[in-house]
């Protein structure tokens, strides 16, 4: 059975180059999914404040769309997507009172009871595809390429959703692992990036993002993968400004997980559209002699 | 044997079922629409009325009905009445629309979210939706544009009429009907494919290709003229893509 993906409005604005690498990845490797035909932002961050059901409604609306195309589980590519409809999925499940003020608010949809699985494109890799059949896959192994994997926070914090284990995750590890790439583990690897602290502090958020990168370098690092649009802005598209304000900063590519997929599967260079990237990620590649001539 | 005028007025004989207008109990005939029920009770429409054909979006109304919580929707003109209902018309709600010229625009959807920055307010409660007399997916066209997909809010949202209702009830405060009309006019005017053989057809216009049968047209005079319109070869409407006519001079 097709798995249902569900995208992200990031997915199909800023960060495309995270979900066109992802899809041509499926299809390289076998994976049949749908994308749901009807669904709305799930709003990007799970409302903390105990009594802001609302602001719930949106991801679990996904759910029951999902529930509705008859599948049992739903798969994200966006970490923070994931955050937002894991836990959702989680307090329909686990919270009687607030589901049952849910469902009646949600009068014109079915009771829905936190059924359906959320998982992330990359514990489905390990639970699902097994890393041993991806590994089969792989045509340009990315041997000779250092990279850190970064986390971030939304897919191993809080702890009732996290893919891996919060403190010592190694899921991206063997990920990177079974691409080929030479893994830099690195402290930092779980830090937050500043994540929407950017828009009230951006300079506190510069600070983190710097530390994160300087890190990475510090230990090896020639580029750092991720799995959040949102880290990507931080420290993707704001490290023009990082490499302005810190006198030790160097530049770091960045990339999607799904991109280092991409080229190890073999795939054209155009199925990651690394104009959304910083120029060093197609420099670092075309010097490895990675990157593929275009189709 | 009745007469004819006593069979006529056994007809008009409608039951009467009562009705609240704005809280204001009036007894009506059963069969007339919510309009009509309103003129029989005594009220002249100066606005909240205009096509009396449900397209134009002006009379919208919302009611109720007895041990009901649900609010019901519907166009005064095309909604019959129904007994115990309670009323209003709400013929105008207001709803900020962003002022723009259009041809500053290039059809990105970074262009809407900058004019109706409010669009992500939208928390998917699906009130909208709900009260739409239309049956638009007003939610889903506002989930289409909060991931930039103009050309899908503008298909959703093609049946909207403009009433406002979505925005009465807005927690997030979206003038949804104003963000779609832009989705639709960028979608229209900047995203659907341009037809080249129409630039071509209006260039060979313009070159005066056309001149000489034109003023011959103008020569014939009466049945003549009707006889070259009747005979004249047209395109069947069961004709594929491979369809072509006799007389090629003009193409």
């Amino acid at each position: 059975m097709k798995i249902a993906y569900y995208p992200g409005c990031t997915l199909k604005t800023k960060a495309r180059n995270l979900e066109t690498s992802a899809l041509a990845g499926f299809d390289a490797l076998g994976i049949e999914y749908e994308e749901l035909p009807r669904w709305n932002c799930c709003g990007a961050v799970y409302s903390l404040a105990d009594d802001d059901l609302i602001h719930i409604v949106a991801p679990v609306r996904d759910l029951i769309r999902a529930k509705e195309r008859g599948h049992q589980t739903v798969m994200t590519l966006c970490s923070m997507c994931y955050n937002t409809l894991a836990r959702a999925n989680d307090l329909m499940k686990n919270d009687e009172e607030k589901r049952k003020t849910i469902n009646m608010f949600m009068d014109e949809e079915p009771d829905y009871f936190g059924d359906m699985k959320v998982v992330h494109f990359l514990d489905y890799l390990r639970d699902e595809y097994g890393f041993d059949k991806l590994k089969e896959k792989i045509k340009t192994p990315l041997n000779d390429l250092k990279v850190a994997p970064y986390y971030g926070c939304t897919l191993l914090r809080p702890r009732e959703v996290a893919l891996d284990r919060p403190d010592d995750p190694t899921v991206l590890h063997q990920f990177l692992e079974t691409l080929g790439v030479e893994v830099i583990d690195f402290p930092s690897s779980t830090t937050c990036c500043g994540a929407y602290q950017v828009l009230g502090a951006p300079e506190a958020t510069l600070k983190v993002s710097h530390d994160i990168l300087s890190d990475a370098t510090s230990h090896g690092a020639e580029a750092v993968a991720l799995t959040c649009p949102l880290c990507d802005y931080n420290l993707g598209r704001r490290q023009d400004l990082i490499l302005k304000n810190f006198q030790d900063a160097r530049e770091v590519p960045v990339y999607y997980f799904t991109q280092l997929l991409a080229i190890a599967l073999g795939l054209a260079p155009e199925a990651s559209h690394f104009e959304l990237n910083r120029e060093s990620s197609v420099a670092l590649l075309k010097s490895k002699n990675l990157l593929r001539e275009s189709a | 044997m009745s007469t004819l005028a006593e069979e006529k007025s056994a007809k008009v004989e409608a039951r009467l079922i009562p009705i609240h207008i704005m809280g204001k109990k009036y007894m009506v005939p059963e069969t007339l629409t919510i309009m009509k029920a309103m003129e029989y009770a005594g009220y002249k429409y100066i606005r909240g009325c205009g096509c009396r054909g449900g397209v134009c979006g002006a009379c919208s109304t919302v009611y109720r009905k007895p041990n009901d919580y649900k609010i019901y929707t519907g166009l005064a003109c095309q909604t019959v009445v129904e007994p115990d209902m309670y009323l209003t018309q709400l013929p105008f709600y207001p709803a900020i629309r962003a002022s723009y010229n259009f041809y500053d625009l290039e059809g990105k959807p970074e262009e809407i979210y900058e004019l109706y920055p409010e669009l992500f307010r939208c928390v998917a409660c699906n009130a909208c939706t709900k009260v739409c007399p239309m049956d638009v997916e007003v939610m889903d066209y506002i989930a289409a544009l909060k991931r930039g997909d103009i050309a899908e809010a503008a298909r959703l949202s093609f049946d909207c009429i403009q009433c406002g209702l979505c925005a009465s009830r807005c927690m997030g405060e979206l003038p949804q009907y104003h963000i779609a009309q832009l989705a639709r006019r960028l979608y229209g005017g900047y995203l659907t494919p341009r037809a080249e053989h129409l630039q071509t057809m209006v260039a060979n216009i313009k070159e005066g290709r056309y001149n000489d049968d034109l003023s011959k047209l103008k020569g014939v005079a009466g049945d003549d003229l009707k006889k070259l319109y009747t005979e004249r070869e047209m395109e069947p409407a069961t004709a594929g893509d491979d369809w072509a006519p006799k007389e090629k001079n003009h193409l």
